[in-house]
């Protein structure tokens, strides 16, 4: 029963690893469609440029024997224009061929990067947490460039080894059929060398891609995490780190480099001995006169240029299989459906009011456990929402599933009385301004980073959003104004100033409604203060949904909600909830009352003598930048 | 020319501003004909193998040559003269020379790229090994993409011109050599007319190559552009997607790449021009030979047959140079990678031990500025003649503006950047003038984005001291208080951190830091703005492991919490990168000074306009 089932499977299962090959590479070829002169271009170049290296170099002897035999002198111009114009010819299909194979595989990187790119951005948010920043760029760049050697090194040589080794079998057909056969044998020998050594390189190049993805994300997070590198003093463990799994990814490439100088010269010598074989049968036919000898000359002559191609094909299977490897790494990310796709049937809403409705909400990331419950909540136009609870709590996963980035697993959320599944997620996060926990600044100016969801937007524009933000003052004492550059993740700021300038650039898409993430607390006093300003400014008459940690937000707001293990325990207002006595009312016991008494104290102190902290960091400024 | 209008179009955009230095993405200048020396080093580590790999190689070729001669006497000696025996015995040595041919070639590629495998292995940990050296200030002006193009991205270009590269370039001049001594033998006075034409070859190759070199520097620039901007839009694809800004930076990136592939379009072409060259160079040498040998042979010297086997022979010897014009093109394209490689390693390391640096004993934790005056840029100074103490065990509070130098404090004492003048001591030990390893093993931090590896949560703790039981991760981790939460989790300990930590929220991952730092148990703790994320409900929870963890340590805390103020034994505020009130919460509350306002301003004001 097992053998009777094995011996069904193992074709099968042979047939299926056929199919898959076929399918990775018709989709790697399928990306030339667009580019299908070049492709062709290439093609012919090559097919022209090896022909004529072959018959170039005889014509020339012919014509310079016919000629210089004739004895005739004036004929001498004529051979040297020949000469000539059968070298430039050559020179042309060398030069057509030498760019345009390299042409074809830049192109294809190009469209590479370009489908790639766009898939990434079309990946939800889930895609971004389970993939590696450093895997990714492993897939952009490594896989995409072995992708495209696989053209002029892989494709390209294909067709002109097998072309070769086709043309030189008719020529041995024609001249002796018998010795032809005998050498043709080597075929089968050489297709089976070729699966050994495919079976085997398949898994080492699948690790060796793999492994330098892993490489790449280990050398992205120990250079991001420089401060915490330096700081515990673990530039050892991180070199150890490094170097264990480069290690790691140099055997792999050795292996396969190992196995490729063992199958090429394998073959060649299978060949050689074929060869060696027409010569002894060859030979002994000549002896008894069955055969003449020029006609053995010549056949056991073409036999030796049938090296040639055997040896491309030895050297482009390991181009092939690599490209097989990264094909497959790319088509995973080209196939990764998004998880959250607008329906066929989405809208698109202009204009809303900002009501937004939790209905039974339940949310869970993939079959992991439960971290959202039973959420109900209903936030009429212009009302603050605050959210209070433990880390962990599910207080910033509420907030990810107003914009879309997560779909809920139960429940709805409908904004203006629509389901945000049925809305077009651009025009739904068009209306929503999210400023997140981490303040992620490109690399750019800092008018860019203001205008990042507005490109659009006008200098005025611009400098409105940025004073409101209470940021017009400190850009305007920076040496470049607006066009000062913010470095890598925007070093060259201060928390509090990033913290701004996500605020500005929230303001500038003019949402309806605002969503911040403890957007307030990593500032120092001053700064504090100031972005409590600017927040005031900006949550007025918007639906704002705000975790928050500074009593004057949480009083300032029309319901707070407070969050315990994904459910929301107690719902309110600072009065009711206080009065109610449970978490809240014990929350502000053991911390808000602190703040009060503080504000309390600072009522006292202020006025007495205005500080003009506005004008002192400006000063400060200025005088530095001078 | 239009590869370098992008760079100029960025640069008018400053795009190039704070990245790895303008400079470094220079594409003038000529090559450096010392890097071949800098590469012999690394060879150099593998000399037996190397060397059997070239004798291998000059085997190959010999046997190579052979099999033809072989097979020519076969024919001649053997089957023209119907010896069945002889021939025989000349198959049976085509069989022993064709399986010595056989190891021969696989012993040599195997080697020559074992050889190349390791050479880069080396090259790129003694890249990261001296990253890892850098300092801050390198980081802080370079975007971590680029270099990672050059780890990865220009460490492949070399990969192909190690492994095979090299050694068909020797084999194409073995080549060569060989031909040429074949034609000299042939015919002397027509072969030195046929070399004639070599310095026109050199010429061309020499103007070739500075256009090649420029064109491939053009190329390597692009792609780490391309590679940095790719890194920057996949690490802030959550920004972009939350802004809806995926049309803007697609066609940003598209713009880019296309760049980028035009750059490489024309070194391609570039590239591929050398071919025609060759062609016609060896047309004139043909030509040449022609007339020559027309006039030989009108003087009866020379014989029609030897003067077309002579013009083969013109072919044969482009054919070698063919090759090597193809090589040279890689040559070319891999030293303008190990430009950039070796540029990486000459990057100057800023903070170093001293040579008689020494190892800093166990401390009590005092710390001292003493006239210290610094810059980040050297004529732009944050400090002139900053001095404080604090005592060890000792809770300090730094308050003050934005920019007025809270963090450079930090910085300083952890020796990440050097003062200018005065000095920072430890215990009365310069900092300068102790190791970097044993300062900064004594010295905590914990900062406001809690960088987390990928890995375990255990291994995470554990950061701080490899060799930590699990029992005294779970120790910390009570102690912070974050144990309850990380048993919460489905796996515990064993729980998988994401990139950066993105799966834990940053409460979590701030007290996860501070287990980590404590585990590490440093006698000097800094702590700069490391409670801003934690929200009010886990603060509670945070205080209390907060004071362990501060407790009998010296500390310096970077804070805007009203509670890590009030309960710090003193407060210094800072101005303009001076110290210009200290004491405690009720001292400086009493003073009614600048803290007095600052902390009247920070809420009471807000207050007002609430009311």
């Amino acid at each position: 029963m097992l053998a009777d089932s094995q011996r069904i499977s193992w074709p099968l299962a042979r047939l299926r690893t056929l199919r898959d090959y076929a399918r990775i590479y018709a989709r790697i070829l399928g990306f030339l469609r667009p580019h299908w002169k070049i492709a062709i271009g290439s093609v012919l170049c090559l097919i022209l440029a090896t022909t004529l290296s072959l018959v170039v170099p005889e014509l020339i002897a012919e014509v310079v024997n016919i000629g210089i035999s004739s004895g005739n002198a004036g004929q001498l111009v004529l051979i040297s224009a020949a000469v000539l114009v059968a070298s430039i010819l050559r020179g042309l299909a060398a030069y057509g061929q030498g760019y345009l194979s390299q042409a074809v595989s830049v192109v294809v990187a190009y469209d590479l990067r370009n489908v790639m790119y766009a898939q990434l951005q079309r990946l939800s948010f889930s895609y971004h947490d389970e993939n590696e920043t450093g895997q990714l760029m492993s897939r952009m760049t490594v896989d995409i460039e072995a992708v495209r050697n696989a053209f002029p090194y892989g494709f390209l040589r294909v067709i002109i080894a097998v072309l070769t080794f086709g043309s030189i079998a008719v020529i041995l057909a024609v001249l002796d059929l018998p010795l032809a056969l005998i050498i043709l044998l080597s075929v089968p020998v050489l297709m089976l060398l070729s699966v050994q050594v495919v079976r085997r390189l398949r898994p080492l190049w699948d690790s060796a891609q793999q492994e330098t993805g892993s490489l790449s994300t280990i050398l992205q997070e120990s250079l991001s995490g420089r401060r915490v590198v330096l700081s515990f003093v673990r530039e050892a463990y991180e070199i150890q780190k490094f170097q264990s799994k480069n290690a790691e990814v140099r055997n792999l490439k050795i292996a396969t480099q190992r196995l490729a100088a063992w199958n090429q010269p394998l073959m060649v010598l299978a060949l050689n001995l074929v060869t060696v074989l027409v010569l002894w049968v060859g030979g002994t036919a000549v002896v008894d006169h069955q055969l003449s000898l020029p006609t053995l000359v010549a056949v056991v002559q073409y036999a030796l240029l049938l090296g040639t191609p055997v040896r491309t094909f030895g050297f482009m299977i390991n181009w092939l299989m690599r490209a097989r490897s990264s094909g497959e790494r790319i088509f995973q990310v080209l196939d990764t459906a998004p998880a959250i796709q607008d329906a066929p049937d989405a809208i698109a809403l202009p204009e809303i009011e900002g009501h937004v409705r939790f209905e039974d909400v339940g949310f869970s990331y993939g079959a992991g456990p439960q971290i959202l419950e039973d959420i109900n909540i209903d936030a009429q136009p212009g009302q603050v929402i605050a959210l209070l609870g433990a880390t962990g709590s599910g207080k910033s996963t509420i907030l990810s599933l107003l914009p879309r980035f997560y779909d809920v697993t139960q429940g709805q959320i409908t904004v203006d009385g629509h389901d945000i599944r049925q809305l077009k997620q651009a025009s739904l996060r068009q209306h929503i301004g999210f400023v997140l926990q981490d303040v992620f600044l490109f690399n750019a100016t800092i008018r860019e980073n203001i205008a990042f969801g507005a490109p659009k937007a006008t200098e005025e524009q611009i400098v409105a959003a940025a004073k409101i933000a209470r940021l017009h003052d400190f850009i305007l004492s920076l040496p470049d104004g607006y066009g000062t550059w913010v470095g890598e993740r925007g070093v060259t700021l201060s928390g509090g100033q990033k913290q701004r300038v996500a605020i500005a650039r929230t303001i500038l898409m003019d949402p309806r409604i605002l969503v911040l993430d403890d957007a307030t607390s990593s500032v120092d006093m001053e700064t504090e203060y100031l972005i409590q300003e600017a927040l005031e400014a900006v949550m007025r008459g918007r639906t704002t949904f705000v975790v928050a940690s500074r009593l004057r937000t949480i009083k300032r707001a029309d319901q707070i909600l407070i969050l315990e293990h994904g459910r929301i325990i107690e719902r309110g207002t600072h009065e009711s909830l206080r009065a109610a006595g449970g978490t809240y009312a014990h929350l502000y016991d053991l911390q808000l009352r602190e703040q009060e008494e503080y504000e309390a104290q600072s009522k006292q102190l202020q006025g007495k003598r205005p500080i003009p902290l506005l004008n002192e960091t400006t000063s400060r400024w200025k005088e530095s930048a001078r | 020319m239009k590869s370098h209008s992008y760079a100029e179009y960025r640069r008018s955009r400053r795009w190039l501003e704070n990245s790895l230095a303008s400079d470094d993405e220079d594409i003038s200048g000529g090559f450096d004909w010392r890097l071949v020396g800098r590469f012999r080093s690394y060879l150099g580590r593998y000399p037996l193998v190397s060397l059997a790999s070239v004798v291998l190689m000059v085997v190959y070729t010999g046997l190579n040559i052979a099999t033809p001669l072989l097979i020519g006497v076969a024919f001649d000696d053997f089957i023209a003269h119907g010896d069945l025996r002889g021939l025989v015995f000349a198959i049976g040595g085509l069989i022993v020379l064709n399986v010595a041919m056989w190891q021969a070639q696989y012993w040599q590629v195997w080697s020559m790229s074992w050889v190349g495998e390791q050479v880069l292995y080396l090259l790129s940990c003694d890249m990261f090994e001296h990253l890892q050296r850098l300092s801050l200030s390198f980081y802080d002006r370079t975007q971590i993409g680029r270099v990672m193009s050059r780890l990865q991205s220009d460490v492949d270009v070399l990969e192909s011109m190690l492994s095979s590269g090299l050694l068909s370039m020797l084999s194409s001049l073995l080549a060569l050599g060989g031909i040429i001594v074949v034609m000299l033998v042939l015919n002397v006075r027509l072969a030195l007319l046929a070399f004639l034409v070599l310095p026109l070859m050199v010429i061309i190759a020499a103007f070739w190559q500075k256009h090649a070199h420029y064109s491939f520097r053009v190329t390597r620039a692009a792609i780490s552009l391309v590679n940095a901007t790719l890194q920057e839009n996949i690490s802030g694809m959550r920004v972009i997607q939350s802004m809806v800004r995926e049309d803007q930076n697609r066609a940003d990136f598209d713009d880019l790449n296309a760049y980028n592939r035009d750059t490489n379009l024309v070194a391609s072409r570039i590239a591929a021009l050398i071919l025609p060259l060759v062609e016609v160079v060896a047309a004139l040498a043909i030509v040449a030979t022609i007339f020559a040998g027309a006039v030989l042979i009108s003087h009866r010297s020379l014989t029609v047959g030897v003067l077309v086997a002579f013009i083969l022979y013109i072919n044969r010897f482009f054919d070698p140079i063919r090759d090597l014009s193809q090589q040279y093109t890689q040559l070319q394209r891999s030293g303008v990678a190990a430009e950039r490689i070796f540029n990486i390693l000459d990057m100057p390391v800023e903070i170093q031990d001293r040579p008689d640096a020494k190892v800093l004993p166990p401390i009590r934790g005092e710390v001292e500025f003493r006239d210290v005056t610094f810059g980040y840029k050297a004529d732009m100074p944050i400090f002139r003649g900053l001095s404080f103490v604090i005592p060890a065990g000792k809770t300090v509070a730094l308050v003050g503006h934005t920019g007025a130098g809270k963090s450079t404090i930090a910085g300083l004492l952890t020796r990440f950047y050097d003062v200018q003048q005065g000095a920072v001591l430890v215990d009365g030990y310069d900092v300068r003038e102790v190791t970097q390893a044993s300062l900064r093993s004594q010295i905590g931090m914990v900062l406001q984005d809690p960088f987390l590896f990928t890995g375990t949560i255990r291994e995470n703790i554990c950061y701080g001291r490899l060799d930590a039981s699990d029992e005294e991760v779970e120790t910390a981790a009570r102690v912070i208080g974050v144990h309850d939460l990380i048993m919460q989790l489905a796996k515990g300990y064993e729980t998988t951190i994401r990139e950066r930590g993105r799966n834990l929220s940053v409460g979590q991952r701030q007290l996860i830091a501070f287990a980590r730092a404590l585990l590490a148990d440093p006698r000097i703790l800094i702590l700069d703005e490391a409670t801003a994320n934690i929200d009010t409900v886990t603060e509670v929870l945070v205080q209390q492991g907060l004071q362990r963890l501060l407790h009998g340590r010296t500390a310096l805390v970077i804070a805007h919490r009203l509670s890590t103020i009030k309960n710090a034994d003193q407060i210094t505020v800072l101005q303009r990168g001076q110290i210009i009130e200290q004491g405690n919460h009720e001292e400086l509350l009493a003073q009614n000074g600048t803290y007095a306002q600052l902390y009247a301003h920070g809420f009471g004001k807000a207050g007002g306009a609430e009311a």
